[in-house]
């Protein structure tokens, strides 16, 4: 049965097992486990993400393509759910359509970039999403009339899934809406999840794999390389329009800086990076590490900054603010001395 | 001692349309403004439009330049190139604040002095960060493409936060020094004097680079670097010394290109950079990737189009930049002018 | 055979997860036409690219003229005196014949002599001395290779199939080039398939099958010996 739902791809290691476990269960019970708004909303967080970054690990590390679009495609699925939200009114039908055409669209868009670029060669396609995707996050800060421009979108969604919907009460928790929505986040990316494990598990997938190994072998042997990194790219790309609507639902608003801002692409290739490269798993621990330090470290720093403020200089490299800096340090040498990450380690002592 | 043989040879002909195919890229700017002034109607509105689209278009290529060149070399494309530009804007900005008495001066030469010192301490400061770049961020992972793009962010991401570290957190605002400041009026045009300033500069630049490639030995090297890099080492040349070499010559362009993109916009900030890469990325596509000349070309139509669009459509000028490249990959999917790799 | 110029000892070259050359061992003797014979695909390019140290041998022992060439870069080697001519031709195509010619030239200047020597032997080469190369016909660009290698005076060329794909007229044009390096003392070590050219040229003969040289001796011994041919290469090179 577990076999099954994994698509026959076990973790292959008894930590990263626990580990798994550990997070799996940990995010069925958050509500109840690690009561708080806070906390609750750092748990939705840690779902949507790791569907996000499973996606881009489809691409990245099953595929060998770098984009920089993938915040794009993210917003697009936020977007869908916003418009649809506020044109067709509150309700779960808004929500479905959105959906469908956020993903719809982001896929469209992908095949046009894919046409563009990976006819040539694999590096122009890092290259343009990088200006498409910039283009399009000012396209959209600028269309305020469609958009909400910079202050983005609030809207309303289904009553059942807000915090004024109350149910009862069970284990000194009250039972509302934002627990449904809860359930529906973690569900939903839960599903996500086991469907991109199947997908890297296909035939498909493993045509992926080759590819990235040896394009022109690949090519040799009679797969169209092109044709396959270009469904690739579609299907992460309606991946993460999917995870942005289900953000959307979650955050009942959307704005260019939650959805499309190129530190979001940067958080993302972090995750995968630091989690494992082209282990879907690695998606799970890279964006739950990292959504928890995000939140938790941060508060941290900021304590070691004020310890060492009688100190020249070294205050303001553990400065809040300069998080970036240390992650973009640990980035760097995750990719030379760790390119398989935190799973393909756990794996190897097995 | 052989004879000759008993053969007449001949060049391969070119057709026509080959030869036509060849000249297009040079032909494709002078074609843009030409349609230009026929689309905006105006003249001086054109003239001014041209200027600042060639002072744009300059300091794009002064930035593109080193990373099409890094590119077609050793075949590494370096997200952390953005970098350099901040950097060297930083730096070039620090020092004309320092040296603040000559630039309120409102002599010329106390003027362009300051300006010609900033862009010196610009220079020097990108390209020893640029080696440093190349030693520890590049260096390990040659060859690498994923890896690549993986470090050289990580890279970019380290040294905009030490801007940060350095130079504090805000965006700096800074005026021009007191010369360089209003425009000339010429043909009722209304031509801004530091852009001016700005297209003699990079086209001193251009032609110091092109005279470089075409008649030095270390640019003969470069150019077959480009092309076939074994076999640049198989007839006795260290291509990797030649390659850090690109790389610092190519950094400090960068830089060159910071301090003049920020007395350009008279601000700025550790993000710069990486604004300025988007643009750059598409010169060096649509350019061909490896191709000086292409960048050059890449960017004046870059910088042009932006400027005429801005006029003619405002709300079209964000997607011009996409456009155009989408037009010219459906024209030649390589970009203009790729150059030809032997392997 | 005293005194070997190039000497190779089990050598091993992998290129990705294949093993090329295998426990490969060849001498190369000093003056003369060595040719390294073989079927398609047994290394032949591997070994010469392993020489110039383009691939990198896994294991083995390459020396000239004593000194060990395994550690040095490319560069280094080339710089000992080695003139090389890849399959391919390695022609920079967007320079000029003139600069293809004097990146030759390391020492920076052509030797006007040698260059007189040069356009006697390819006069097309000066017809389209600013010519870009790449307008050069594959003949043409054969001559500029070789000439290329021929700019100064080298220990040791290793030319790779000059003759490949090659008009009849113009092989003869290579053949007596190569004829005329001979002449001057030079050590050459040449892939051929034309066997009309290695029986010509070839002093002496390495046949290679399987990433190793499995037969070494007298050129003529093997031109004259259609059976050991049949064996060797597993066809008689006379119906080539």
């Amino acid at each position: 049965m577990i076999n099954i739902l994994l698509s026959g791809d076990r973790p292959r290691s008894i930590l990263l097992s626990v580990i798994l476990l550990v997070i799996l269960v940990a995010l069925a019970l958050a509500p109840f486990l690690f009561p708080g708004v806070r906390s609750l909303e750092t748990a939705a967080r840690i779902c949507i993400f790791i569907v996000l970054v499973a996606s881009y690990d489809l691409l990245l590390g099953y595929t060998g393509i770098v984009s920089f679009a993938h915040t794009m495609f993210f917003g697009l699925g936020a977007y869908g759910v916003a418009l649809a939200s506020i044109h067709m009114g509150r309700g779960f039908d808004a929500l479905v359509v959105g959906s469908a055409l956020g993903a719809l669209a982001a896929a469209v868009l992908a095949f046009a970039i894919g046409l563009f670029s990976l006819r040539v060669r694999a590096i122009f396609f890092a290259m343009i999403t990088l200006a498409v995707a910039s283009a399009v996050a000012v396209l959209v800060s600028q269309m305020s009339e469609l958009t909400g421009g910079e202050d983005g979108l609030n809207y309303l969604v289904p009553r059942e899934l807000t915090p004024a919907f109350r149910f009862g009460e069970a284990f000194g928790i009250k039972l509302n809406g934002r627990l449904l929505a809860y359930y529906l986040v973690f569900a939903s990316c839960l599903l996500l999840f086991l469907v991109l494990l199947r997908v890297v598990n296909s035939p498909f997938g493993r045509v992926l794999k080759a590819i990235r190994e040896n394009d022109f072998r690949a090519e040799a042997i009679g797969f169209r390389v092109v044709a396959y990194r270009t469904m690739a790219t579609c299907l992460s790309a309606a991946v993460a329009a999917l995870a942005g609507s289900i953000f959307a639902i979650w955050l009942r608003y959307v704005g260019p800086d939650t959805t499309l801002s190129f530190s979001i692409m940067l958080d993302i290739l972090l995750m995968v990076v630091i989690g494992g490269m082209g282990t879907m798993y690695g998606a799970v621990i890279g964006a739950t590490l990292f959504v928890l330090a995000q939140n938790y470290l941060q508060t941290l720093m900021g304590s070691a900054s004020d310890a060492t403020s009688a100190l020249p200089l070294i205050p303001d490299l553990l400065s809040p603010d300069r998080w970036l800096l240390w992650l973009g340090v640990l980035f760097i040498l995750s990719v030379y001395f760790f390119p398989t990450g935190i799973v393909g380690r756990l794996r190897g002592v097995r | 001692m052989s004879d000759a043989p008993d053969h007449s040879p001949t060049l391969a002909a070119l057709s026509i349309s080959d030869r036509l195919g060849q000249a297009m890229p040079y032909i494709l700017v002078p074609l843009l403004v030409v349609l230009g002034f026929f689309a905006i109607g105006s003249s001086s509105s054109w003239l001014t439009l041209t200027v600042s689209g060639l002072a744009m278009g300059m300091m794009i290529f002064l930035m593109a330049s080193g990373l099409t060149l890094v590119f077609g070399l050793m075949d590494i494309i370096n997200f952390g190139h953005g970098a350099f530009i901040s950097v060297g804007a930083f730096v070039g900005i620090s020092v004309l604040f320092a040296l603040g008495d000559w630039t309120a001066a409102t002599s010329l030469s106390l003027n362009l002095i300051a300006v010609l010192l900033a862009i010196v301490a610009a220079m020097v400061v990108t390209g020893i960060l640029g080696w440093g770049f190349e030693r520890v961020i590049v260096r390990p992972v040659y060859g690498q493409h994923l890896h690549q793009i993986l470090v050289t962010v990580g890279g970019l991401i380290v040294i905009e936060q030490m801007i940060h570290v350095i130079w504090g957190p805000h965006e700096i605002f800074l005026t021009r020094p007191e010369t360089l400041k209003g425009a000339i009026t010429y043909w009722g045009a209304a031509l801004e004097k530091y852009r001016l300033l700005a297209v003699v500069l990079g086209l001193i630049v251009f032609v110091a680079m092109r005279l470089v490639l075409r008649r030095t030995k270390i640019g003969l090297i470069v150019r077959a670097g480009v092309q076939n890099g074994e076999m640049v080492q198989a007839l006795g040349y260290r291509l990797k010394l030649v390659f850090v070499g690109v790389f610092i010559a190519g950094s400090a362009l960068a830089g060159l290109g910071g301090v003049m993109w920020g007395l350009y916009q008279e601000v700025i900030t550790a993000g710069m950079g990486e604004e300025m890469m988007i643009l750059v990325f598409i010169v060096v596509i649509i350019g061909g990737l490896g191709s000086v000349e292409g960048a050059f070309i890449g960017a004046l139509l870059v910088g042009l189009t932006q400027n005429y669009i801005a006029f003619l459509a405002p709300k079209l000028a964000l997607i011009s930049n996409i456009g155009l490249m989408a037009v010219i990959l459906m024209w030649r999917p390589q970009g203009m002018m790729p150059v030809v790799k032997a392997k | 055979m005293s005194d070997p110029i190039l000497t190779l000892q089990g050598v091993h070259t992998d290129i990705a997860q294949y093993h090329i050359l295998e426990n490969l061992d060849l001498i190369v003797p000093r003056g003369g036409v060595t040719m390294l014979l073989g079927r398609n695909g047994v290394g032949k390019t591997t070994t010469l690219r392993t020489i110039m140290g383009l691939w990198k041998a896994k294991a083995g022992e390459i020396t000239m003229d004593g000194r060990n060439l395994v550690p040095m870069a490319t560069a280094e080697r080339a710089r000992l005196g080695i003139g090389y001519v890849p399959e391919d031709m390695g022609i920079f195509t967007d320079l000029t014949v003139a600069e293809n010619m004097s990146l030759a030239a390391a020492s920076g200047t052509l030797d006007p002599q040698r260059l007189n020597w040069i356009f006697a032997t390819f006069p097309a080469l000066s017809t389209f001395w600013s010519s870009e190369a790449g307008n050069l016909s594959g003949g043409q660009k054969q001559m500029l290779a070789i000439a290329r290698a021929m700019a100064e005076e080298r220990q040791l060329y290793l030319i790779d199939e000059p003759t490949k794909g090659l008009a009849p007229a113009i092989v003869s044009t290579m053949a007596s080039a190569l004829r005329d390096l001979k002449r001057q003392g030079a050590s050459i070590l040449l892939v051929e398939q034309n066997f009309a050219v290695a029986k010509a040229l070839g002093d002496t003969a390495a046949v290679m099958d399987d990433g190793h040289v499995i037969w070494t001796g007298e050129m003529a011994e093997l031109a004259n010996d259609a059976h050991l041919q049949e064996r060797l290469m597993g066809l008689s090179m006379e119906t080539l």
